[in-house]
């Protein structure tokens, strides 16, 4: 047998902190042949990257590789060369897909010449040669109007865009082994989707050697062969991905795979499981297990002694103590516990959202509401006196939302749901359309509204890091709305602030600190508190949980419903994640470029009949399950301007299932496909049905628990 | 661009209102009465300073002599220079500006590129000594006043060493600047320009290079530039076409201050070297209360300072694909 493609044993980093040295990683063992895929799964702080970095040695001044550590690559030993020898494994043999497409291109080199370069310091192209090269290679990853992209300025591309030409960077220089460190973080299900599709095909025609590098579990179980679990710097568990899915030995392992939400799973049948505590600070591991402060089954030898990586007969390693016990189900598993865990109560059960609904308990009610950006005039429309047409970013959009009642939306990115999330809280004003809440007419601008409505409506931020004032402590922050919107007294708002803490979880000395000393999770929690102080009676969510770790999303997530079942306040809340979505919504409202193509309740939405769009949407999540490869309507094309609408039914350049001149020509019209649930297309709902598959991914309630 | 163009030019219109207001105005509440200065000070009787007063227009209203004077200098009439009789302000500004910009093409031709290659070596090796050293140099420079560095070289190097046997034998020869004329051609001049352009030098160099050295650091962070490292590039091509030309912008508007500061502001260098610029002139017209010759001279200045400024915008629009102008 040949020696394997690249060979890991024992690869310990560390970085310099100060003026010590600390391990990020320790321990690290990878095996990995031609054609094969290996998946890295990490939350942040794991030492993924640092993986990526060590293996093209490029770790920078502060970090190194700590002697022991073996590293060879085709049989050579690359803990040997030096940086002028290591150029021609980076030119040609080893790539490496960074994480931030966006800051890994030069802001002022046009697209094309920076790929060019690649090419040639991998091949020597140059010339004709080399640009012919550089737009078939745009071809294949799939970017539309290869010419025009070479020509462009990475400012100028949009975010999977930039993904794209990273990656055909890459892969121009046909390597041997392909480090992909999460290149599909930050993009829609979509293009994430179509990305997936590209990588695995390439990887089949090349023979190449790919680690994959993520958190996302859905994504490493539809890709990959074998799986390493990472945490805090050490190896948790390793196996063949279906072994792994089907049997977690690790009870971390176990842990994420549990906190996900899956798709049909929702806040009324089971809270999700979630892991406490937070990865363990760099500068202060223990002597024991990194995992044990979080584990539920750690024992007191799991915190005196640190267990080693176990080499099991079946192919598979794990670093625990317990894993027997774990493997032959002996412990009492967390995956049971959700169900016997009792269930939040909600008042309203399966209150379908009518587009509008009774006045009796409606709470908010949007109608038509538009927001149109105008766009600054060029030079040609300037000497032709022309007016260019506005960006439609919100263009018409009905809802209405019950008391107490979570209404979900999804969409691409671009859709216009941030936006339309701001021109219901005011800080955008709209261009048209009402707004009511509780019976009353809102003005356009927050600045405009009286304290009672600043009151009643509130928002979460996406990265809690920017949505708090670093220099006000968790009590000041409080205190605010407290005492500004809800009149409260110092001292009153003194007892509300610790009443506050405790809501979210959180001790009560945890008043005192400052955002600086808090952890993502727990900044979120802060910004929650602060949301709820004036007590709100709609919340609005922008993707509160997508800047969060896995493994503290499922409890912020948990926080969020246990927190609307005990205040009654409804949610507006978006999030380009449809599980998470479906997981809190009562309500779910599909947005595509600015208008509303489907409403219904959350439990009929992922099933068919579905909007052709939905079903794009559904079926390209990554499910976290190797049994099941999707089949899939992928969306390849790019959303459309909303500058330049496309006539008749908007969705009709993308269609799977586009009917014909009809479909470019009139709006589709609104039709109910069950009480509740309206599909805004021309086919009828009930072909629709007999066209559709319901996703094989999608969970009855009944099989949770 | 056009919009940019229109919106830059209104903003001109208001600059060049408010400076010739405030200019007018702060030369009024002055002390010391321009007519009795004219007429020889002390000395004059009361009759002879009240002829000069009327000649030169003093006893109208404020605001009518503001106007009188915006209209005049509009269409080019901007007066006779009383200090150097009878000639033409217009002339001598136009004399002296000359001088002016030759002193700065001459400073710039020095500091630019040694200050760019100091800053940039310091920023490649960053904590290491070449760096140490640059940094200790350009700081203990700029903390030097102008008029101290310039007397030293007035003392050290053109009265010291180029009077001595070395610059004697190299034919080399520093005159004291006021020898020149201030109607020498260029080449003429060239030999009293090095003095006061080394001058102006020394000050440009710790800024131009402090900058340099921030901006190379900062790039040479990106990930960019990591990922141009493993294209599998030359290093001397990832510093080149990825560090330096992101690395310089922030440079292109530091230069353009420098070079307005150079042309309407070297004040005090010209002043110790005696050199006949603009600066110089500026002191020699506050000096002698010549009210509409220091009037003119600042607008002149002003325009040099608006016009730089937006050429550097532009430069920096042409260099940086961000940035659009509009």
């Amino acid at each position: 047998m040949t020696a394997p493609l690249l060979d890991v044993e024992n690869l310990t980093v560390s970085y310099r902190v100060g003026k010590r040295w600390v391990a990020a990683l320790r321990d690290f063992h990878l095996q990995l042949g031609r054609g094969e895929i290996v998946g890295l799964v990490g939350e942040s702080g794991s030492g993924k990257s640092t993986v990526a970095l060590a293996l093209m040695r490029c770790l920078g001044s502060n970090g190194r590789v700590e002697s022991g550590s073996r590293l060879r690559f085709a049989g050579q030993d690359l803990l040997a060369k030096n940086a002028a020898e290591m150029r021609s494994f980076w030119a040609r043999r080893i790539k490496l897909v960074p994480q931030n497409a966006g800051a890994a291109l030069n802001p002022s080199m046009k697209i094309g010449a920076q790929v060019s370069e690649v090419l040639r310091a991998a091949t020597g192209a140059s010339g004709a040669a080399a640009e012919r090269a550089v737009l078939r290679m745009f071809h294949d990853v799939n970017l539309l109007d290869p010419e025009k992209v070479a020509q462009r300025y990475p400012h100028q591309l949009s975010g999977g865009m930039q993904q794209r030409v990273v990656i055909a960077m890459a892969l121009i220089a046909n390597p041997e082994l392909l480090i992909l460190d999460e290149p599909t973080t930050g993009l829609d299900v979509t293009t994430e989707a179509v990305m997936l599709d590209l990588v695995r095909g390439l990887m089949a025609e090349r023979d190449t050697g790919v680690i994959y590098i993520t958190h996302n579990l859905g994504v490493v179980a539809q890709l990959c062969e074998r799986v390493q679990v990472l945490y805090a710097g050490e190896i948790m568990e390793a196996a063949p991905v279906e072994a792994l899915y089907a049997r977690p030995r690790h009870p971390y392992t176990l842990g994420l795979l549990n906190s996900v939400p899956k798709l049909g799973q929702s806040k009324r049948d089971s809270r999700l499981h979630s892991i406490g505590g937070h990865p363990p600070a760099l500068a202060q591991m223990s002597s024991g297990c990194v995992f044990a402060e979080r584990c539920d089954w750690a024992i007191e030898q799991c915190r005196r002694e640190k267990p080693p990586l176990q080499q099991l007969a079946d192919g598979r390693a794990v670093r625990c103590w317990r894993w027997q016990e774990i493997d032959a189900a002996l412990l009492d598993r967390p995956l049971d516990r959700p169900s016997k865990a009792k269930p939040v109560r909600f008042a309203h059960r399966d209150s379908a959202g009518q587009p509008d609904s009774p006045p009796a308990d409606r709470l908010m009610r949007a109608k038509d509401l538009k927001k149109h950006f105008p766009v600054a005039k060029s030079l040609s429309d300037w000497l032709r006196g022309r007016q260019p047409a506005p960006i439609r970013a919100v263009d018409g959009v009905s809802l209405s939302l019950r008391a107490g009642q979570t209404l979900g939306l999804v969409g691409e990115s671009g859709s216009g749901k941030t936006t339309l999330s701001r021109l219901i809280i005011g800080l955008q004003a709209r261009s048209g359309g009402q707004l009511e809440l509780l019976g009353m007419q809102i003005r356009k601008r927050a600045r405009e509204r009286s304290p009672d409505v600043l009151a009643k409506l509130q928002m979460v931020f996406q990265n809690p890091q920017n949505a708090l004032n670093p220099y006000l402590s968790v009590r000041q922050a409080l205190r605010r709305p407290l005492v500004k919107l809800r009149g409260l007294s110092p001292a009153e708002a003194e007892a509300e602030v610790l009443q506050l803490l405790q809501q979210v979880n959180l001790r009560a000395d945890y008043a005192e600190r400052f955002p600086d000393e808090l952890s993502g999770g727990e900044k979120q929690r802060v910004v929650i508190a602060r949301a709820f102080a004036s007590d709100p009676a709609l919340v609005i969510c922008d993707e509160p949980v997508s800047a969060l770790d896995v493994s503290v999303q499922s409890a912020v997530l948990n926080l969020l419903a246990g927190l609307q079942a005990e205040r009654g306040a409804a949610y507006l809340f978006i999030s380009h994640d449809l599980a998470v979505v479906g997981y809190l919504a009562d309500v779910i409202a599909v947005m595509y470029l600015g208008q509303l193509f489907e409403v219904g309740a959350a439990s009929d939405l992922f099933q068919p009949p579905y909007h052709p769009y939905t079903e794009a949407l559904v079926s390209a999540i990554p499910v976290a399950d190797p049994q099941h490869k999707a089949q899939r309507a992928l969306l390849h094309d790019l959303l459309p301007s909303a500058q330049n609408l496309p006539s008749g039914c908007r969705f009709h350049t993308r269609c799977p299932r586009k009917l014909g001149a009809i479909c470019e020509e009139e709006p589709p019209p609104w039709r109910e496909a069950a009480a509740g649930h309206a599909i805004r297309c021309h086919i009828p709902p009930e072909e629709l049905a007999a066209l559709q598959d319901s996703y094989a991914h999608y969970v009855k309630p009944s099989e949770i628990g | 661009m056009l919009k940019f163009l229109r919106r830059r030019f209104v903003f001109f219109f208001f600059t060049y209102l408010i400076s010739s207001l405030m200019i007018f105005f702060l030369l009024r509440v002055l002390p010391g009465d321009p007519a009795r200065v004219i007429a020889g000070g002390r000395d004059a009787t009361d009759e002879q300073v009240a002829q000069i007063r009327s000649e030169l227009g003093l006893n109208a209203p404020l605001p009518q002599q503001y106007v009188t004077w915006l209209g005049n200098f509009l269409r080019g009439d901007w007066g006779k220079t009383i200090a150097f009789r009878g000639t033409q302000n217009r002339d001598l500004i136009l004399q002296r500006s000359v001088n002016s910009a030759r002193l700065a093409l001459v400073a710039l031709l020095l500091s630019l590129p040694l200050s760019l290659a100091l800053g940039i070596i310091a920023g490649l090796r960053q904590d290491k000594w070449p760096d140490v050293l640059i940094s200790l140099l350009t700081l203990s420079v700029v903390s030097l006043p102008e008029f101290v560095t310039g007397l030293f070289l007035i003392n050290i190097v053109a009265l010291g060493w180029g009077r001595g046997p070395l610059a004697e034998a190299l034919g080399w020869w520093f005159p004291s600047s006021s020898a020149a004329p201030a109607n020498a051609s260029f080449h003429e001049m060239l030999p009293a320009l090095w003095l006061p352009a080394f001058a102006a030098t020394l000050v440009l160099l710790a800024y131009i290079t402090r900058l340099t050295r921030a901006g190379v650091i900062e790039e040479l962070k990106r990930d960019y530039v990591r990922a141009a490292v493993l294209k599998g590039i030359p290093y001397q091509r990832v510093i080149l076409r990825h560090v330096l030309r992101n690395a310089l912008l922030p440079t292109v508007t530091v230069i353009a201050i420098s070079i307005t500061w150079l042309i309407s502001g070297l004040v005090v260098i010209e002043t110790v070297f005696g050199f006949p610029g603009l600066g110089s002139l500026l002191i020699a017209a506050i000096e002698r209360r010549d009210l509409l010759l220091t009037q003119s001279i600042v607008m002149v200045s002003v325009s040099v300072i608006l016009f730089t400024n937006l050429f550097a915008d532009m430069a920096y629009a042409a260099l940086n694909p961000r940035i659009k102008l509009g």
